[in-house]
């Protein structure tokens, strides 16, 4: 069931990019605290270039901390111009960008349908499941990803993370349709730019191994074993065994090999860049390291800034560790738990990263409030929506308030702008936990239906 | 028994013994010194500046550095256990008024300092030792002078300027510290270091209450040593005094200025020299346009005239030297040694006409302010305005242009975007390649060191006022590294601006060349128009400082409740919970399980074969027996 007016709609969110690029005047959204990070400011982007126009190090001065290729592209679009806000060239890149992220994502949708439909019809479950809820989940994530605020104020604030946002989409949608360079080139480059997709190598490699999602294996078994008893006269148990996914070891093998070609040519890209002014090594602490040890402690939507500005000098390099590790700690029960499902791990991954990162920014939500979308069908029986759309409604809205309160009339104090970092990150808590239990919950259902 | 000398050895000893004495005459020429001088002079706002410099210097022999007579001991270890080729520490409260003090003469240019403690160093070392000689060398100064100057030994509060401030090697170190309280605790060990102290000479006027009531007051103290002149100590304090003006009356034409002397600003009068002292001199100067105002009303412009009569006779009238134009000031000499206890000396001016006049300023005037509000980011603004003063100078041409250096350190938590520098002249915006020659900058390093900006710009002449500015955001520190009156706000050290082609020095006549006046000799000296900028105050957000356990606490709640209910979401197999239910429903109890188990029946059998009962009971046996076997096992060996 395809939406309708879809490409009405599409055009729409960009047309609506596009005006307030254009028209919207500066809205000064370039240098608010939620929209961008010390990691995807544009602002110091483009302190990073003069600085390497200048023949100095672009990483000298604590100012940039980003990829030297963003340097070399965006760098040329960050001179002023007399006309409409500072950064109007990159914020219409960014446009095209969102676009074709939405695009793809549109595409990952409707290879998750076929596969879905798919298995669904292997079951034989179309009539039961397939018919009660079939939206078609493409469509309304790409629609999520292009008219979601958050996305439309990042892409007109101009922050480099709907590149980085690109790259992650990239990566899946290679996985997705079995493309192993593609998703080599996805991972590589999103693992460049902001280092936290390193840990998606896991439901890629499950992606690229098994295929998008399917309902467990343990169902298949069950249906054919049910199915051999029923008709044990059939002798064509090779066509329906067929459906059950088999881990392919080509792809992956192909993946394995792309990796390092990639990383190579970006390094090389990233050395060539930086000749004469920096080295790698600098580009690899003043990225990773700032990535890692969060030096920055401006205040941003998440809570680390201010814990680490907080917390006492002697126990900071133990939480260092804490939270770096808190990430990791879930892969593999996650990866365990949902391998059937590797686009969904993806997007579970996604948002772990969107809410522990140290440098969080709304950026990395409207990522993966759009890959959310992809499970529209899987997730219809998801609980607390209501609450989390409000929740998240009145987060943005207050979070600017309490900012403003704070900095800028000096009536409130840090910890009411702390306060809505806090709550975003329950509200994210909610979210993953919440969808995780009920994709687990979609599975255990469809496994009781193909139970006799 | 000593044998006897040998013809040659004779020889030898007689040429000896007069290379022995050219020696001794060398030395002799070449001791330790002390000079003593004190400069006045009327301001046109009413004020009165006094400006003492002592002067010790030490020759440059190798034994000096064990024993001397007059050089203070400390300096000359320090300069040579850090070995400091230059060396300035200035202690200054208030700020010079460079529009009504003036900004184009030697005093401005050379003893008008930013408020709080400047320090600069260049050192004779290899570059790699140079910033540990100078952690080293501000622990020193903080000991000798009571001061927290061992604040400037941490990486983040100096810098090391390369053409901006002094034209230097990389060997020059560059520190300030603008909210530095300067008081009687600094300036009583900067007294010690003079053979008198404040107990003879002219040192002896330093009454402390006059000298802090001032509107200004600086007190430095300058180190050049090399091998061919050895050491010398330039020990200066300005101040700007208001005198009483009780003495100043009202007259038709206007408010007469006020009529003060030594007595009037300093509560004493001076009698006699610092004996030691080779010269004792004391200066009254009378500005160029003062004595152009005399010239004009007819008389000779000496100590005596229609306008202002000194109060007592100078041994010495100097005129400057200047070949430029007409108007030169000249200095009236006072030698304090012709003057004893009977006979004090008390210079001083009494106005018999009401005078305006005016102190020549600086090319440019440079203020810098803040713009913007709140504390998430403001601009660093810089502003000259034109004082018209070149075009006497300069015959103005269109493509006639004056060179304006700037000089500006700003601290690692002000973070300027230095590609947003942007250039107004006029009002009209300008390109960057117009204006700046030349731009070195260093961008600061988070808790590393500071930005350093220093330029070469290009004025037109005929501009009369150019803007530039900054934009910078502000950082969030740690809460340890607040201060500890946080809310205050942070400062930025003054900007330097400098005016290289405008030379402000004044020669004047040299009259003995025995008795060379170390005041008028800096006066002589490189005089390139120099003037520091305001000290910025830059608010800083506050984090709640009283939060760090709640915030530790709240964090790790949040985190944790996202890993435990993750953890219990991917743990929980739902239909084993159901059967678990059906488990512990069954061991309830004897009554609810017959009840369960009878409604169960009534409302669906069980399928035959798979009694939930029999797996139980078959279990429970297997679970007896092995407890059992274990028991058994544990008894034998026990026992055994």
């Amino acid at each position: 069931m395809a939406i309708r007016h879809y490409w009405s709609m599409a055009a729409a969110a960009v047309v609506f990019r596009l005006v307030l690029v254009l028209f919207g005047g500066d809205l000064h959204l370039a240098s608010r605290p939620e929209v961008s990070t010390p990691l995807t400011s544009i602002r110091r982007l483009a302190e990073g270039y003069w600085l390497k126009q200048a023949s100095m190090s672009p990483y000298s001065g604590s100012m940039y901390h980003g990829s030297p290729l963003l340097l070399s592209v965006l760098g040329p679009f960050t001179k002023k111009r007399s006309i409409g806000h500072a950064h109007i060239y990159c914020s219409l890149i960014f446009v095209a960008v969102d676009f074709i992220a939405a695009m793809l994502i549109r595409a990952t949708g409707q290879s998750l349908q076929m596969a879905r439909n798919r298995s669904l019809k292997s079951l034989e479950l179309t009539e039961t499941v397939g018919n009660s809820v079939n939206v078609s989940a493409g469509d309304i994530a790409s629609l999520i990803y292009l008219w979601n605020p958050w996305a439309i104020v990042t892409c007109v604030g101009s922050c480099t993370s709907p590149i980085e946002n690109l790259m992650v989409v990239i990566m899946i949608y290679g996985a997705c349709s079995r493309l192993a360079p593609l998703a080599a080139f996805g991972y590589v480059m999103a693992t460049h730019l902001s280092l936290y997709p390193a840990i998606l190598i896991v439901p890629i490699i499950l992606l690229l191994g098994f295929g998008p999602d399917t309902p467990p294996t343990k169902v298949f078994h069950l249906k054919f074993s049910s199915a051999r008893k029923s008709d044990i006269l059939d002798d064509d148990k090779s066509t329906s065994s067929r459906d059950v996914p088999q881990f392919s070891w080509k792809p992956v093998f192909y993946f394995i090999l792309w990796l390092p070609f990639w990383s190579c040519y970006v390094l090389l890209l990233s050395s060539i860049i930086l000749n004469k002014v920096g080295s790698l090594q600098e580009m690899f602490i003043k990225t990773y390291g700032f990535i890692l040890t969060v030096k920055d402690l401006s205040p941003n939507i998440g809570v680390l800034w201010y814990f680490f500005a907080e917390v006492f000098d002697i126990f900071r390099s133990f939480f260092l560790i804490v939270f770096n590790m808190n990430i990791l700690f879930m892969v593999l029960p996650l990866a365990i738990r949902l391998k059937h499902r590797p686009c969904f791990l993806a997007f579970v991954y996604t948002s772990i990263v969107a809410m522990l990162k140290s440098y969080p920014s709304v950026g990395d939500s409207a990522l993966y409030l759009g890959l959310l979308g992809l499970f529209a069908n899987e997730l219809a029986e998801m609980q607390f929506t209501f609450f989390l759309f409000f929740g998240y409604i009145g987060v943005s809205l207050l979070s600017p308030v309490m900012h403003n309160l704070w900095i800028w009339r000096g009536t409130g104090n840090a910890n009411f702008y702390f306060a809505t970092g806090l709550a975003y990150t329950c509200l994210q808590t909610v979210l993953i936990v919440e969808s995780v239990s009920s994709m687990i919950k979609h599975d255990r259902k469809l496994r009781l239906l193909v139970t006799p | 028994m000593a044998p006897p000398l040998s013809p040659p050895a004779l020889r030898r000893l007689i040429l000896l013994v007069p290379s022995l004495l050219l020696i001794t005459s060398v030395a002799a020429a070449n001791v330790e010194e002390f000079t003593e001088e004190l400069l006045l002079r009327p301001l046109p706002d009413r004020k009165a500046l006094a400006h003492f410099h002592f002067r010790s210097s030490a020759p440059p022999s190798a034994a000096a550095i064990r024993h001397h007579h007059l050089f203070p001991k400390a300096i000359a270890q320090l300069v040579h256990q850090f070995h400091i080729r230059e060396l300035e520490l200035s202690f200054t409260q208030g700020r010079w008024n460079y529009e009504q003090w003036g900004g184009y003469d030697p005093m401005s240019t050379n003893y008008a300092k930013p408020p709080g403690v400047e320090l600069w160093a260049a050192f004779d070392l290899p570059l790699g030792e140079i910033d540990a000689t100078w952690k080293n060398l501000t622990h020193t100064l903080s000991g000798l002078f009571c001061a927290s100057i061992n604040f400037l030994e941490s990486s983040t509060a100096f810098s090391s300027p390369r053409w901006g401030f002094k034209l230097n090697e990389g060997n020059l170190r560059y520190g300030a510290l603008p909210r530095e309280a300067v008081c009687t605790e600094n300036l009583t060990p900067w007294l010690k270091l003079l053979p008198c102290r404040d107990k003879a000479g002219i040192a002896s006027l330093l009454y402390r209450p006059s000298v802090y009531k001032g509107y200004y007051h600086s007190q430095k103290l300058k180190l050049a040593s090399s091998k061919s002149f050895g050491i010398i100590l330039d020990q200066t304090l300005t101040v700007v005094l208001q005198p009483d003006s009780v003495r100043g009356m009202h007259s038709a034409d206007g408010q007469l200025q006020p009529s003060w002397s030594m007595k009037d600003l300093f509560n004493r009068k001076l009698s006699g020299k610092c004996l030691v002292s080779k010269t004792s001199r004391v200066f009254f100067e009378i500005e160029k346009d003062i004595v152009d105002k005399v010239d004009k009303s007819g008389t000779e412009a000496s100590w005596t005239n229609d306008l202002f009569v000194l109060s007592s006779a100078p041994d010495r009238v100097l005129k400057e030297i200047n070949n430029m134009d007409g108007h030169s000031s000249s200095i009236c000499e006072y030698d304090v040694s012709n003057y004893n206890e009977d006979a004090p000396l008390d210079v001083g001016v009494t106005w018999k006409l009401p005078l305006i006049w005016s102190c020549t300023p600086a090319p440019y005037h440079a203020n810098r302010f803040l713009m913007g509000s709140g504390n998430e980011r403001g601009s660093i603004a810089l502003s000259f305005i034109s004082t018209n003063m070149h075009k006497q100078l300069f015959d103005v041409s269109n493509d006639c242009s004056i060179k304006t250096v700037v000089f500006q350190v700003v601290p690692w938590y002000v973070k300027v975007y230095y590609h947003t520098l942007e250039i107004f002249i006029d009002g009209n915006n300008k390109a960057i390649s117009e204006v700046i020659d030349k731009i070195n900058v260093t961008p600061s390093e988070d808790k590393l060191f500071p930005g350093t900006l220093e330029m070469l710009l290009r004025f037109p002449c005929s501009m009369q006022s150019a803007a530039l500015s900054l934009d910078f955001d502000k950082g969030f520190l740690h809460i340890d590294e607040y201060p500890p009156d946080a809310n205050q706000g942070f400062d930025i050290p003054s900007a330097l601006v400098t005016f290289p082609e405008f030379n402000s020095s004044r020669s004047y006549p040299e009259t003995d060349s025995l008795f060379v006046s170390p005041l008028l000799q800096t006066f002589k000296e490189d005089g390139v128009v120099k003037s520091y900028t305001e000290v910025l105050l830059v608010p800083l957000t506050t984090p709640d400082f009283s939060m760090p356990y709640n915030v530790i606490t709240f964090t790790c709640t949040v985190l944790a409740l996202y890993f435990g209910s993750l953890l219990n979401a991917l743990r929980r197999r739902t239909g084993e919970e159901e059967r678990e239910l059906k488990k512990a429903a069954a061991k309830r109890g004897l009554i609810p399980l017959l009840i369960a188990k009878l409604r169960r029946r009534k409302v669906d059998p069980p399928p035959p074969g798979s009694s939930p009962a029999s797996v139980l009971s078959s279990k429970l046996l297997l679970k007896v027996v092995f407890v059992a076997v274990v028991a058994v096992a544990f008894h034998h060996f026990s026992n055994s």
